[in-house]
């Protein structure tokens, strides 16, 4: 597919985040997808193509009153969104729709409409890891991490250092929902949860939304923002069982999908400006870094620690405050591509100057799924 | 908060394992073909495709691989209890928790001595769990 063909021309969160208990899931849905259309200039009945994750497409373009020609329902955890803007592009490309809309809404907080799981249950997890107790992402997620440390010799200190670098972003965000400095002290003497993982080491639960609208990017003159460009996208799989992740040190999943959103974007790792990776808890990050191929495995906590992905280093990282102080409402992947776009059209709260090419990259499931979106603001090959 | 934990429910593919914990046996497969040792069960080979395998006893030997110890209330465990993943002297990484062993980082010393012990959980299921060797 050609680069930069495909634009994002509509990209908006729900009006509200954090606790919003007059929502139903739903309606975060739509009120994010209205914010975006109308972002856009756009009316609802220009949208011919629908994908959400966590809810049923069909559901949200029938409350939306769209009959679509294409419609995405991948849910394969918060990366989905990820996956929807690649195939969204891919559809576009091929003709079998025009505008794509992109939905995310999950009352992650106050529970209101929101049934079941957003990502299809495991018959092997059934069978073997519920039954050991490995039943919510805190018993799951870190599982793999005191082999990293050990294997690399990474410090809780250093694990520490990514909430207190995420919340340095976030205290330069009005919309964070925690924004109070962290030293790493409070990270280390904050609340055990599932050892070596602190509470300030795990995500935020909140409600919110957010939706995306796609086109080519020959028509985005005719909208009133700044385009986006999609410049590259990969994605990849490896397992829902965290258990039997290959490399407890590295994820398949995220090395397959960032080496091919890299490779069809046509950048290196020096063309980034500004990069997002999905925190669920505080060793995404690391890992991400490193499979994503930004520092060798085992230096990201030295690069992290040493202030590189803090405000004012050389590689912004999670300029939003992250999954861990910005906002997580379960499947996060929404908010790290809107934060994508807010830096492509020069407008994030935290805006990192004379950024042009900005990569975001999700994680699904437990280290199961992966999404990478290389965005960039022109449309230079 | 249940008092019963998650149990397992068996399925065609994986009957053989569950009654092997029953009688005592950590039973995995191994590929005719091209000779890898696979959990969890399948029909075919994940390694080759081959639909040629046979299901074995493992030793029960296994090193500790890496692990969580949650502090979360659980259904029928009592926290804290560490979640760990053993890996097989044959190859294969298997969920478990760690009986007859503090729940604590002091007494979880990754890479030590692991064997299989079973867990009878109720009168159909018998989970495979593992004990500093």
């Amino acid at each position: 597919m050609k680069r930069n063909s495909i634009a994002i021309v509509g990209a908006a969160e729900t009006t509200d985040l954090g606790r919003i208990p007059n929502m139903s899931q739903v309606q975060l849905h739509a009120d994010a997808a209205l914010n975006a259309i109308e972002d856009a200039g756009l009316k609802i009945s220009d949208i011919d193509g629908v994908a959400t994750a966590g809810h049923n497409a069909v559901e949200i373009a029938h409350y939306l009153g769209i009959i679509p020609s294409w419609l995405d329902g991948t849910s394969v955890g918060g990366c989905s969104f990820m996956l929807h803007v690649n195939h969204a592009a891919a559809a576009i490309h091929a003709g079998l729709c025009k505008t794509v809309l992109i939905t995310h809404g999950e009352s992650g907080k106050s529970q209101q409409g929101r049934f079941g799981r957003p990502i299809f249950p495991s018959l092997f997890q059934q069978q073997f890891e519920r039954p050991f107790g490995a039943t919510i992402p805190p018993t799951m997620f870190p599982i793999p991490v005191l082999r990293y440390m050990k294997d690399y010799n990474l410090k809780e200190d250093q694990l520490a250092m990514v909430s207190v670098v995420q919340r340095e972003w976030a205290g330069r965000n009005p919309r964070s929902t925690f924004k109070d400095p962290i030293t790493t002290a409070d990270v280390l003497n904050s609340k055990m949860i599932c050892y070596p993982f602190r509470l300030l080491m795990c995500c935020l639960v909140t409600d919110g939304g957010g939706a995306l609208i796609l086109t080519k990017a020959e028509r985005a003159k005719d909208h009133p923002q700044k385009p986006v460009y999609i410049r590259g996208f990969g994605e990849s799989g490896e397992t829902p069982l965290i258990s039997q992740m290959d490399d407890f040190t590295s994820s398949a999943a995220f090395r397959t999908s960032g080496k091919n959103a890299f490779k069809a974007a046509g950048i290196n790792h020096n063309d980034v400006d500004h990069l997002m990776i999905y925190d669920a808890f505080a060793h995404l990050p690391i890992y991400g870094l490193e499979d994503l191929g930004f520092v060798k495995p085992g230096e990201a906590g030295n690069f992290i620690a040493d202030g590189n992905t803090r405000p004012g280093g050389s590689l912004p990282v999670n300029t939003n405050g992250g999954g861990l102080s910005y906002m997580h409402s379960g499947m996060y992947g929404m908010y790290a591509l809107q934060e994508g776009v807010r830096q492509m059209r020069g407008i994030a709260p935290a805006q990192i100057n004379g950024a042009n090419i900005s990569v975001v990259h999700g994680v699904g499931g437990m280290f199961g799924a992966a999404g990478t979106v290389v965005m960039s603001n022109n449309d230079q090959d | 908060m249940t008092d019963q934990r998650e149990l397992p429910i068996p399925t065609p593919e994986t009957k053989h394992f569950w009654e092997g914990t029953k009688v005592g046996e950590l039973r995995l497969q191994r590929c005719q073909e091209c000779s890898k040792h696979y959990f969890p069960p399948r029909h075919f080979c994940p390694g080759c495709g081959s639909k040629k395998t046979v299901v074995f006893k493992a030793s029960g030997y296994a090193t500790l691989y890496s692990y969580v110890i949650s502090h979360i209330p659980a259904p029928g465990i009592k926290p804290p209890y560490a979640i760990a993943v053993a890996k097989l002297e044959e190859g294969p990484k298997m969920m478990c928790n760690i009986l007859n062993c503090d729940q604590t980082p002091e007494a979880l010393v990754l890479d030590m001595p692991l064997k299989v012990i079973f867990q009878k959980v109720s009168d159909e299921i018998t989970l495979p769990q593992f004990e500093p060797k």
